[in-house]
């Protein structure tokens, strides 16, 4: 049984639909990927998973659960953290401080645990665990953030966009520790991202959204072999005989 | 010594106005918008105590009655945000600027449909003693508000940087969004601010109260306290409790040693140097958001 399942998920700003039933299924510890452009939708599906927007048709299922409609602070109750694009960390408080935050809607016990696992995999927090989230660098917000969802010792987490801002050096970094999060926790993940290239070869399975719609499902693998992903979310052209593109490829699905 | 008991005059005066600014952080933290009935809340908190604990009301010892017009404040404050102002949640923060002048009018009506629009004394059990200490001569209420006022800021303090709710009322107030994914049951506290800060105002119009006749129109004295806030810095709540005391110490001095009238114009001149000078008040929150 998959572990989140959305069904025909409709989502609207105000009259504008940015969602156009969408469904998609992530299965138990896995990493699940979407990609798409900038304003396909992937931040909204993300924000209607989590409860910050609520889907004006469809089903959002977690774990069994139906969970659309749902406040955020109960949705990460019931073990899914949103790690949110653009870090979103707590400037004024500590690290550590920004770390037990995480845990306060989880009933679990073992806290103090938790944070030594966070340091663990980020040592350089626990460096910085007295200072102020806002003074440390893009890279090390991102772990923050990543760490803050951790807390929550959730079963899915949602990261949207973790490259944001990043240098290619730390976008490799960060991936590296989400593979390892998710082999060595088992926590499965749903992860948005503008990097097609790091994205397929960190996730399982892939979808490719477009204007609100899935256009393509697959498994990573298959999608880096797909034309249609290698010439415009990898940016491989074929060159023609004079070494130069002969006329623009057309999206299969369109 | 003439002065040091100006000072001290001056400092137990701008305690009250640092409470009322501390109000107007609170609610500015928590709902990102400015309460202007902050000074009316005071003065409705200041006559609910009158209510419970004068003779010819209910006659309660003035402890407890006291504790149950707090008790009493931060429900209405909690009400305020639970059935009024989150109506308006996500509207432009002029909606709730006017929202909350509006509703000091109506609990300035209310306060004085009940009890009337003619001065009235809070019968205080230290009034009118005083304690002699070296050549000085200190009246009880203002050494009492200075104490309460301590006490009460320490309080906060430690309820925000101890306490598990008032860490997440912090970053409720930080990041809204982020507060929301965490688990952090935002509205519910942002009521809770507000409930906190009818506490504080209760507090900060029972001080008042001790000094002098109250009648309902002393919640006018919340666009001083607006100017103390200002001069902190709105958003900081050592910068609020700062600027009342620079406010409640500069009104004094400027009464005793320079023309008539200047006492007056003094906290507003005060505010315009501290803009002009640091245009954040003096303890801005500078924080420029990274992407």
């Amino acid at each position: 049984m998959s572990l989140l399942k959305l069904r025909n998920v409709e989502s609207f700003y105000g009259a504008i639909m940015a969602l156009r039933g969408v469904s998609i299924d992530v299965e138990e510890g896995q990493i699940v990927t979407i990609l798409g452009a900038n304003g396909a939708g992937k931040t909204t599906l993300m924000k209607t998973v989590s409860g910050l927007m609520d889907a004006e048709k469809g089903t959002v299922e977690f774990n069994g659960k139906t969970i659309n409609g749902m406040e955020p602070d109960k949705v990460v109750a019931e073990g899914l953290a949103h790690v949110p694009e653009g870090r979103e960390v707590f400037p004024y408080l500590t690290v550590e401080e920004n770390l037990r935050l995480g845990a306060y809607a989880r009933k679990v016990p073992g806290v103090e645990d938790d944070i030594e696992l966070v340091y663990d995999y980020f040592p350089i927090l626990k460096e910085r665990r007295g200072q102020s989230a806002g003074f440390l660098s893009g890279g090390q917000q991102q772990m923050l953030a990543i760490g803050r969802g951790l807390m929550a010792r959730p079963k899915l987490m949602l990261l949207d966009e973790p490259s944001l801002g990043l240098s290619p050096l730390l976008t490799q970094e960060i991936f590296a520790i989400i593979k390892r999060l998710n082999a060595e926790q088992g926590v499965t993940m749903l992860l948005v991202e503008q990097n097609a290239n790091v994205a397929l070869n960190t996730a399982h399975y892939g979808y490719v959204l477009e204007m609100g719609r899935i256009v393509m499902a697959d498994t990573c693998a298959a999608l880096r072999a797909s034309d249609d992903i290698q010439e415009f979310y990898l940016g491989k052209q074929d060159e023609g005989q004079r070494g130069q593109k002969r006329w623009k490829r057309r999206k299969t699905w369109r | 010594m003439e002065i040091i008991q100006l000072l001290i005059g001056g400092v137990a005066s701008g305690c009250i106005y640092g409470l009322v600014a501390l109000g107007f952080v609170l609610i500015y933290k928590a709902s990102e918008g400015v309460n202007f009935a902050q000074g009316d809340m005071m003065m409705l908190g200041a006559f609910v105590a009158l209510g419970l604990v004068n003779s010819e009301y209910w006659a309660l010892p003035f402890i407890p009655g006291i504790l149950l017009a707090c008790f009493i404040m931060g429900g209405v404050g909690y009400g305020i945000d639970r059935f009024v102002v989150r109506r308006i949640f996500g509207q432009p923060q002029f909606a709730l600027v006017i929202l909350t002048i509006a509703l000091g009018f109506v609990l300035r009506f209310i306060a004085g449909a009940i009890w009337g629009f003619t001065p009235l004394v809070l019968e205080t059990p230290f009034a009118g003693q005083s304690v002699r200490f070296g050549g000085l001569v200190l009246g009880y209420e203002d050494v009492i508000t200075i104490v309460v006022t301590a006490v009460l800021t320490l309080g906060l303090w430690a309820f925000f940087s101890r306490t598990k709710l008032g860490l997440a009322a912090q970053a409720a107030s930080q990041n809204q969004m982020a507060a929301y994914i965490v688990g952090v049951p935002v509205r519910r506290i942002n009521s809770m601010i507000w409930g906190l800060s009818g506490i504080v105002a209760t507090v900060a119009g029972v001080l008042y109260a001790a000094k002098g006749a109250i009648d309902p129109n002393i919640g006018l004295l919340g666009i001083k306290a607006f100017a103390a806030a200002v001069i902190g810095g709105f958003g900081s709540l050592p910068g609020a409790l700062l600027g009342g005391l620079l406010i409640g110490v500069v009104e004094p001095i400027a009464a005793r040693y320079l023309p008539s009238g200047f006492s007056q114009m003094s906290p507003y001149v005060l505010m315009l140097i501290v803009l002009t000078t640091r245009p954040g008040g003096l303890f801005a929150q500078i924080h420029a958001k990274k992407v």
